[in-house]
């Protein structure tokens, strides 16, 4: 017996959606980037569920090489944010994002 | 049983992705997200896909997160905790934004029309490799240049600026 794709599906929409409650209720950079992580891993488990569901073999490669990309694009952006908090820290002291409002209008 | 193994795993994932986002000391966070990773590689698993199981976490849970550990250390958040206020109604705004956001997507995840499932055989790691190293032979060498000029980048702007008159 396996399991439905839909609770796969499911699952999937409430990390998300845990990453974005995260991403617009916390105010420290860092927990906020994590959350970005959080919702970048729902997205990814999305697109596995559905390419178990694809008959066809090549179409269930290409998702499967989707995720394998969107690994490797998640860590250079892990590296360049992690470099911006970095950069930002050693000018401000800090990295909580309440105060970090120089471009604000 | 694949049933049982999946609400286990499940359960751990969205427990710890609360953690995650509710921990008020980002060194726990950044380890209950690693717990989520762990739970997501299982589901890859049960989904057929081992090589991407493996992946995430030799990739995620062992090289990302790792760097954000010594990112956290290395700035010593620990002194600074909740300095600013709030938002006024921002817990309010954003609860209701992820809810309304969770029915759209879950909405929509489901109505979406699916195929019949074919025969259920996990892609091996010899179909994946060759369809990497053929047909997507061009996006994966965008790949390696694009983390090259991530590393270059993250060097750049990590660096002390060397100014003679430094500010530190």
């Amino acid at each position: 017996m396996t399991v439905p794709v839909a609770w796969y599906l499911v699952l999937a929409a409430l990390l998300f959606a845990i990453g974005a409650f995260g991403a617009l209720f916390r105010r420290n950079g860092i927990t906020v980037f994590l959350s970005i992580e959080l919702m970048l891993n729902a997205a990814n488990l999305t697109l596995v569920a559905y390419s178990r569901e694809i008959a066809e073999l090549s179409a269930r490669i290409t998702g499967q090489m989707v995720v394998f990309f969107a690994l490797a694009v998640a860590a250079a952006e892990a590296a360049v944010g992690l470099a911006l908090f970095i950069a930002i820290f050693r000018q401000r002291e800090t990295i909580d994002l309440n105060r970090l409002n120089l471009m604000r209008w | 049983m694949e049933i049982a193994v999946f609400i286990l795993f499940a359960l751990v994932a969205v427990i710890s992705a609360i953690a995650v986002i509710t921990h008020p000391n980002p060194v726990y966070s950044t380890l209950s997200l690693i717990v989520t990773l762990f739970a997501t590689a299982v589901l890859f698993v049960l989904l057929g896909a081992p090589f991407l199981a493996a992946l995430q976490i030799l990739l995620y849970a062992g090289a990302i997160l790792v760097l954000f550990l010594f990112v956290i250390m290395l700035l010593n958040l620990r002194r600074q905790r909740s300095t600013s206020p709030r938002g006024r109604g921002q817990v309010t705004v954003a609860a209701l934004g992820a809810v309304l956001f969770f029915g759209t997507l879950a909405a929509s995840l489901l109505a979406t029309g699916r195929p019949e499932p074919g025969a259920l055989a996990p892609v091996s790691l010899h179909q994946l490799s060759r369809a990497l190293f053929s047909h997507y032979l061009l996006p994966f060498q965008i790949i390696g240049l694009l983390l090259l000029v991530a590393v270059i980048a993250a060097t750049v702007l990590a660096r002390r600026a060397p100014a003679p008159e430094e500010e530190r």
